[in-house]
């Protein structure tokens, strides 16, 4: 880490919010018996099976159903960029038509990923409704008029900033960062 | 990696072993776009496909057609046989007048051996070779990597033989190159007028006896026999072809251990291959058809990546 980055959660602070995310999930759900969650890959993914251990470990009737999607054929930068963009495992074994949806991302930018992600799900049926529940908002940076329902932490930050989420999973630690450039 | 080494796909043999895999890889995630209830993803809705066809087919075309429609693609649809190439234009023409209408790749069968490499030459467009002659069909080869790689898991260290007409055969050569790149050993097998001279500097050893053959074999690979290439007699008869180089359910069932059959398509049944053995639980020729498509989707796919 260089100076100028910051510790926007720490772990402690990175449990709490997904605790508090759960319980907001609660409220609003019920018993989860109709609902399902579903993860954007790759890194919303992680965010997803969390919160849903936390759920399950606050009751075991919490158990609900959950997948992961892949979004990248569903991308509007494809062929924008130098390489083609690699795809991810899509793991949705069920259908979704008539269910209650949450959209999990670990960081919502600029909302073109969850615009592909409310394109890509479609796939899988019509949902009865769709939320979005997100870790980091970067608040004044959208391109899309796209809005999370569940949200960890509003951060303000400017373009060439750099939001990092890092998981205990794969990174050794739970926390986030702001990467900010050197000459800015 | 996640780009391929090459612009067009014109065989197996520009191919190095990563672009095969990254294919491989690619067309992991497209066997499971197609099966969803929902088969389409937009990848490629702002591209026009071409798929020009101067030889018959079926099963590539249809396949290259739903792989294309799979992944948004608009398509134009020619075939020689009622077009203006019988007035006399030449294939360069043909194509650049196609091109004028906007059109991004070009998916071409063609009956003269490196005709998809001239025109990759000669237009600004990426072609997709679907058959050249009896030179190579490198999606062909490629699902049929593909589906060994699914049953098997590893296409390293297994042994593979082509039964069949070998010198006629653009699919044996692409598998040839495929399977060696691979790391699979091959061997061709059948009557040596069907088998080119050049063969072993592919590194690929002559059978004639079959059932030695498929004794030493993971996977058998049945061709056709292709009579609408043959401009003389190659063996006596179709039926002493059969009962030398056939495989029934009797040859099947007396082998050392449980091999599994593949076959390219169009089957001739009761030549080169009995109804039996088609229809049996150790082929795997309708998965063949199937993970055509999932190929052809990512071929198509890694290629647009490489469209300015």
């Amino acid at each position: 880490m260089k100076h100028n980055d910051r510790i926007i959660l720490d772990s402690t602070q990175f449990d709490l919010t997904i605790k508090r995310l759960a319980h907001q999930l609660i409220e609003n759900h019920n018993d989860f018996s109709n609902t399902i969650i579903i993860g954007l890959q790759p890194r919303g993914t992680f965010l997803a099976n969390r919160v849903k251990a936390v759920l399950k470990s606050i009751d075991k009737k919490y158990n609900i159903q959950s997948g992961s999607l892949d979004v990248t054929f569903y991308r509007d930068d494809y062929r924008r960029q130098d390489n083609p963009l690699v795809p991810n495992k899509t793991e949705m074994n069920f259908d979704i038509e008539d269910k209650n949806v949450v959209l999990v991302d670990d960081v919502l930018f600029t909302g073109r990923t969850i615009r592909s992600g409310l394109d890509a799900m479609l796939a899988f049926g019509r949902p009865k409704k769709v939320e979005l529940l997100v870790l980091i908002n970067r608040r004044y940076e959208r391109h899309l008029p796209i809005q999370a329902d569940y949200i960890g932490k509003n951060v303000h930050t400017i373009v060439s900033e750099r939001a990092k989420v890092s998981w205990e999973e794969t990174d050794g630690e739970d926390k986030v960062i702001l990467y900010t450039p050197e000459n800015e | 990696m996640s780009k391929l080494s090459v612009n067009h796909l014109l065989g197996i043999r520009y191919l190095t072993a990563t672009d095969i895999n990254l294919i491989f890889e690619t067309a992991d995630h497209f066997k499971e776009v197609i099966n969803r209830p929902i088969k389409k993803v937009p990848s490629l809705r702002d591209l026009t496909i071409a798929n020009l066809f101067f030889e018959n087919s079926t099963r590539t075309k249809l396949s290259f057609e739903i792989a294309e429609k799979r992944l948004s693609a608009d398509i134009l649809n020619f075939s020689s046989s009622n077009s203006s190439v019988t007035k006399g234009e030449t294939l360069i023409d043909t194509v650049n007048n196609i091109l004028s209408m906007k059109v991004d790749m070009v998916v071409m069968r063609h009956p003269n051996p490196g005709a998809a490499d001239f025109l990759s030459k000669h237009v600004d467009a990426k072609i997709v070779n679907a058959g050249d002659g009896a030179h190579e069909h490198p999606t062909q080869a490629l699902l049929d990597s593909f589906s060994i790689r699914e049953k098997y898991g590893n296409l390293k260290g297994k042994n593979v033989v082509i039964v069949g007409d070998i010198l006629h055969s653009r699919v044996a050569l692409s598998n040839i190159f495929c399977l060696k790149k691979l790391g699979a050993n091959v061997k061709v097998c059948g009557p040596l007028t069907l088998i080119p001279k050049y063969i072993s500097s592919l590194g690929v050893e002559v059978v004639t006896d079959l059932k030695k053959a498929l004794n030493w074999c993971d996977v058998a690979m049945m061709l056709r026999i292709q009579l609408e290439r043959q401009d003389m007699k190659f063996f006596p008869s179709l039926r002493e072809y059969s009962m030398l180089y056939g495989l029934d359910k009797q040859l099947l069932d007396s082998l050392d251990k449980e091999i599994t059959v593949m076959h390219p398509g169009p089957i001739n049944r009761g030549v080169e291959i009995t109804s039996d053995v088609a229809d049996s639980k150790q082929s795997i020729i309708l998965e063949q058809v199937q993970n055509g498509v999932a190929i052809r989707m990512a071929v198509l796919y890694l290629l647009a990546g490489k469209i300015e």
